[in-house]
């Protein structure tokens, strides 16, 4: 490993400090979304994926990761600037004008790190399928990585996706659910229920695995077991268990604070319970 | 009049197929995507030979989308194939935020547009989409007026860095450009130079508008012609040096008049030349099933109706 779990929890009570005050300066975003998968964002960009922090589009001999659900961007945006693929700083332009940190990741703005824009939800797996196959074309034996809200695969492109990718084995590609039981309208069970994710993903040829998205040990295992699947001929589904707003008590579990942004009370409430470990931006 | 001759017709989608097969056969990065229309797109021969960049995507236009954006990623060049509804209307969004908004050199090739579709009817003939994709920054959107310039288009788009749209048709339209061309992105083909009216046309109505030529000719007008292939980024610099000439204009093509060829000209000519424009295209309306012909004929996209609009736009000159 290159961190310890200690080490890598220590980068996610920052992350998580960082969501919270990107939301709270301009009072606008994700945080419930983005806290969630703190664990899982930090284990990929910090332990699991080979990449480069000199950021090249192409992604050559790189591992790539695709946001489908755009809209927690926070967590995104701190982990790559954690990982030093911009200033840290620079999160503080979070959803402002004339800033690289756009509401919805966007390579627009040449910010580095991102590959493609995402926000209007439900495709990142198919430009993942995408950037997967052009993997196999080029010899380049790299892996792609995803992640997808649960929500989101209400949304009629994803089973395009989803049958297209075992049929064609597109075996280089790890797609990630965070299964957190809520949009914005409710939980999931009541908005439009999923039913079994789990069936639903292996009737169509995927190879699932289960997993706990906020204990990091378990998420770490669990990322090496998914790279282990790989070249087996199936895309791997990794159903990854979450609260939604984790790490905060009082955003803990509701739909009410996927995009609602916390008060200075609740700001300060919340960064007591994450303590600052690499430093504010 | 300049004189224009075929010896054959054949369909602007054959100059596709065999363009996208000499593209790739010169550029190994060269990808081509079909949702289930691999012989209507005229594929076949690039599927073939390259086997491996051949991607079958089956009934599924968004995942094909957003799969070729995600292919420019590593390098690859992809060209997207099935009509002109499937590629645009059916997709918008997929094409707004993966191809458009994200820059990803992505070709999106559709066939079957417009009236000349045929029996199919109004739930394939597309006549919107020249203004849903000229409405996205940056989009490049091509319309070729026959099969070698369609083919020729198709080699051009290849060796272009960016988002394009290029348009094409169904039915067999008489050959009359030059099999060597070079096609220019954004340069507008002078036709026919004349001083009393200019006739803009884009696609299956530039033979047309020829054809118009000559009966106008024979009354005695004389009508600059000239082909905007490119619809976006449109000729500027061509059509305000023939409106100066002339002071009229027809502009003609087999789309909606709203979001079309012609409004770009208009929007052009408002703001930088006031001039009479005679619009001929489809006046907002869904299209129908019919044999190419019969629907170009009621629909008022014929050669009479480019002649009758010449000779009212003249009228209106002060």
């Amino acid at each position: 490993m290159k961190h310890t779990i200690n080490e890598l929890e220590d980068i996610v009570s920052q992350v998580r400090r960082d969501i919270v005050r990107m939301v709270h300066g301009c009072q606008s975003g994700h945080p419930g979304g983005s806290l969630g998968c703190a664990e899982f964002m930090t284990a990929l960009y910090f332990e699991t994926m080979h990449h480069s922090t000199d950021f090249k589009m192409d992604g050559i001999g790189e591992d790539l990761f695709f946001l489908s659900n755009g809209h927690i961007s926070p967590v995104f945006y701190s982990v790559l600037a954690r990982s030093g693929y911009f200033e840290v700083s620079e999160l503080a332009t979070f959803r402002k004008l004339n800033s690289r940190v756009q509401g919805h990741p966007t390579t627009h703005e040449g910010l580095p790190g991102i590959r493609i824009a995402s926000g209007s939800l439900g495709q990142g797996m198919s430009v993942a399928i995408g950037a997967a196959l052009t993997k196999k074309l080029n010899k380049d034996h790299s892996l792609v990585f995803t992640l997808h809200g649960d929500g989101e695969l209400q949304e009629g492109q994803n089973w395009e996706a989803i049958m297209f990718a075992p049929f064609n084995k597109v075996d280089n590609l790890i797609s990630t659910i965070d299964y957190n039981g809520q949009q914005i309208d409710g939980p999931t069970e009541k908005v439009l229920s999923l039913e079994s994710l789990q069936a639903k993903f292996e009737a169509f040829g995927w190879h699932v695995i289960t997993s706990s998205g906020n204990d990091m040990g378990e998420i770490v295992k669990s990322l090496e077991y998914a790279k282990s699947l790989t070249g087996k001929g199936r895309p791997i589904l990794n159903l990854m268990s979450t609260q939604m707003g984790n790490g905060v008590d009082f955003m803990v579990g509701s739909h009410k604070w996927h995009g609602t942004a916390p008060n200075d009370e609740q700001l300060a409430s919340a960064l007591a319970q994450n303590k600052e470990t690499l430093g504010d931006y | 009049m300049k004189k224009y001759t075929y010896t054959e017709k054949k369909d602007t989608r054959s100059g596709f197929g065999v363009g996208l097969h000499e593209a790739g056969q010169k550029n190994p990065n060269i990808i081509a995507l079909t949702a289930d229309l691999k012989g209507s797109m005229k594929m076949d021969a690039f599927a073939n030979e390259f086997p491996d960049r051949f991607v079958q995507i089956g009934i599924a236009e968004a995942n094909m989308i957003g799969i070729a954006a995600g292919m420019t990623i590593g390098g690859k060049i992809p060209f997207t194939g099935t009509f002109a509804n499937f590629s645009t209307g059916r997709v918008y969004d997929q094409i707004r935020q993966s191809v458009a908004y994200s820059y990803k050199n992505v070709k999106i090739c559709a066939s079957h547009a417009g009236l000349t579709l045929g029996e199919d009817g109004a739930t394939h003939q597309i006549l919107e989409d020249i203004g849903l994709m000229k409405m996205l920054p940056g989009m490049v959107v091509i319309n070729p007026c026959d099969y070698n310039q369609t083919k020729a288009a198709t080699l051009a788009i290849a060796e272009y860095e960016g988002p394009v749209y290029l348009r094409f048709g169904r039915p067999s339209i008489p050959v009359f450009t030059d099999p060597d061309q070079k096609f220019e992105i954004g340069k507008a083909w002078m036709v026919n130079e004349g001083t009393d009216v200019t006739i803009i046309a884009t696609g299956h109505m530039v033979w047309k508008a020829i054809e118009a030529g000559e009966q106008l000719a024979a009354l005695g007008i004389d009508a600059e012609i000239i082909n905007i292939h490119t619809i976006k980024p449109l000729d500027e610099e061509a059509i305000l040096k023939s409106l100066k000439k002339t002071g009229c204009v027809v502009t003609c093509e087999e789309h909606n008049k709203f979001g079309g060829l012609g409004e770009s000209v208009a929007r052009l000519l408002t703001t930088e030349l006031p001039s009479p424009q005679e619009f001929v295209a489809v006046n907002d309306s869904f299209g129908e099933s019919g044999t190419p012909d019969e629907l170009m004929t009621k629909y008022g996209l014929d050669t009479i109706n480019i002649v009758e609009a010449a000779q009212k736009v003249i009228k209106r000159k002060k």
